[in-house]
């Protein structure tokens, strides 16, 4: 699609969105046949299913995974696949990564998984894999090439010698501000993983690399931070076009390092804030980033949701679908040579409810 | 009037009775560093069982804590209050605010304003949120 088409495109969307509360029709207008290498897949993530006795779980977090389910379920065309961006669970609980793909059961279509924190570190990982497979990898898919990383791993020593259970160690990772927290990182195995996976790839091919933190450093506190980020960003660096989609933040989060695009996933679950709005410390947002929506944090989904991504000519499109506040789509700029917000990323354009203090 | 000027008499005559017995403080300027401590540490207490509650430490049947949505309260705004809520329909306090989230996300019953428990979470927000101009009403 052109740049001047995909303008024109952007301009229908945005009359349907006003007609219909419907989101999906922008699909139809999206993808016509006019390139086999253009696609759409959905991405789900963060629903931290939290299990509490027998077969009763949050009521509030389950809801917000059904919801995106079913909404997903309803694009038209299909997608090519989903993905899921990791923390199904809250504490890494079997019954909870069992509740969890049940629901996500009910998709239609193959779903991908990403390891999130919440998933690991109460038995390492162990039911998540018995369940899912191995949790990095790559695949091919219409010329571009997706890599999923484990991004959430940390140092040895707090992992094996600081815990005295599995479940005291989830606690600990479970808790976003602890300052007796430990910051994620890929780690040199799967770094060396990534480069023999990535030697084998022409440096023109389209990268998709999918991780569950952000592979930029943002605030170490709530670690949306990965500790060897520039290390992996290195491995990137010779492809003409890559794209990092990550998890964790629960918030709208847009960057361009050189030639890597980087946003962010919505939560089912519920939104955090951004790192500025805690005053005690210096954080890092990436100046592209137009913050998600407030509008009414009485309601259950606010600032909460999913999203599609369109693939076109090798670049992300993002399409974040808001329960109860206005779709937003960050795409890739060619002209800019970075995403930006197709309606809100000009001053001028935003409005109150994206003023987070 | 007369019951006021009887009280006030009576007060005095014990302020007196207690300067002349040499207890102390006999003047409210005669506090000391040692007070001083003692008051910044009552207080850090407090902010200290504000930060457990924060965490996980209500005990609610459902599990779901305060700091799940607001790391280090942060969104909690604490400096903006009160100010109008227009899913209140009023101008509230950040106490209602945290029984909003008491009963809503954590599902369980909302504190008295006056509870200890109330007064901890108070603490712990605003030690979070210090340095921040206040700001009512904002939005």
């Amino acid at each position: 699609m052109s740049r001047i088409d995909r303008r024109e495109f952007l301009k229908r969307g945005g009359a349907l969105l006003a007609a219909s509360s419907l989101p999906l029709s922008l699909v139809d207008v999206a993808f016509g046949k006019t390139s086999e290498q253009n696609f759409t897949f959905a991405y789900i993530s963060d629903s931290h299913l939290t299990h509490l006795k027998g077969r009763e779980f949050v009521r509030n977090w389950d809801r917000g995974l059904i919801r995106a389910i079913a909404e997903a379920n309803l694009m038209d065309p299909r997608p090519d696949f989903i993905f899921y961006g990791g923390d199904i669970a809250q504490l890494g609980k079997p019954e909870e990564i069992d509740h969890g793909l049940e629901l996500l059961g009910a998709l239609r279509g193959d779903v991908h998984y990403v390891m999130g924190e919440h998933d690991y570190y109460l038995d390492l990982g162990e039911h998540w894999r018995k369940r899912l497979g191995p949790d990095h990898y790559s695949f091919d898919h219409k010329g571009v090439h997706f890599v999923v990383l484990n991004s959430i791993k940390t140092f040895n020593d707090w992992t094996h010698n600081r815990w005295p259970s599995g479940a005291e160690r989830m606690h600990q990772m479970a808790r976003l501000d602890n300052p007796q927290g430990s910051p994620f990182m890929v780690g040199e195995q799967q770094r060396a993983w990534l480069k023999d996976d990535l030697d084998k790839i022409s440096k023109d091919t389209p990268l998709v690399v999918m991780s569950h933190s952000p592979l930029q450093k943002i605030y170490k506190g709530w670690n949306f931070w990965t500790e060897d980020a520039e290390q992996v960003q290195a491995l990137l660096k010779p492809f003409k076009k890559v794209n990092v989609l990550y998890g964790h933040v629960h918030q709208i989060q847009t960057n361009q390092i050189g030639n890597i695009s980087f946003n962010a996933a919505m939560a089912t679950a519920w939104p955090w804030p951004y790192p500025a709005t805690y005053k005690q410390q210096a954080s890092y947002l990436p100046k592209l980033t137009v913050n998600m929506n407030r509008a009414d944090p009485f309601f259950e989904r606010d600032a909460t949701g999913w999203q599609f991504i369109n693939l076109h000519t090798g670049r992300v499109d993002v399409n974040y679908l808001l329960p109860g506040n206005q779709n937003r789509v960050v795409a890739w700029d060619d002209r800019a040579g970075h995403p930006a917000d197709t309606q809100f990323q000009d001053t001028a354009n935003r409005i109150p409810p994206q003023t987070h203090y | 009037m007369i019951t006021r000027c009887r009280k006030r008499a009576v007060a005095g005559a014990i302020l007196i009775t207690a300067g002349v017995a040499g207890m102390s403080p006999a003047q409210a300027d005669n506090f000391t560093r040692e007070d001083l401590d003692r008051w910044q540490q009552e207080y850090e207490a407090v902010v200290s069982k504000g930060e457990q509650l924060f965490h996980g430490g209500l005990g609610n049947e459902n599990t779901v804590s305060c700091d799940q949505c607001h790391p280090n309260a942060a969104n909690t705004h604490a400096e903006t209050y009160p100010k109008f809520q227009q899913q209140l329909g009023k101008v509230a306090v950040l106490g209602e605010m945290i029984n909003w989230c008491i009963r809503n996300p954590l599902e369980s019953k909302p504190l008295a304003l006056d509870d200890p428990d109330m007064i901890a979470l108070q603490a712990y927000i605003l030690q979070e949120r210090r340095g921040v101009a206040l700001a009512p009403g904002k939005h």
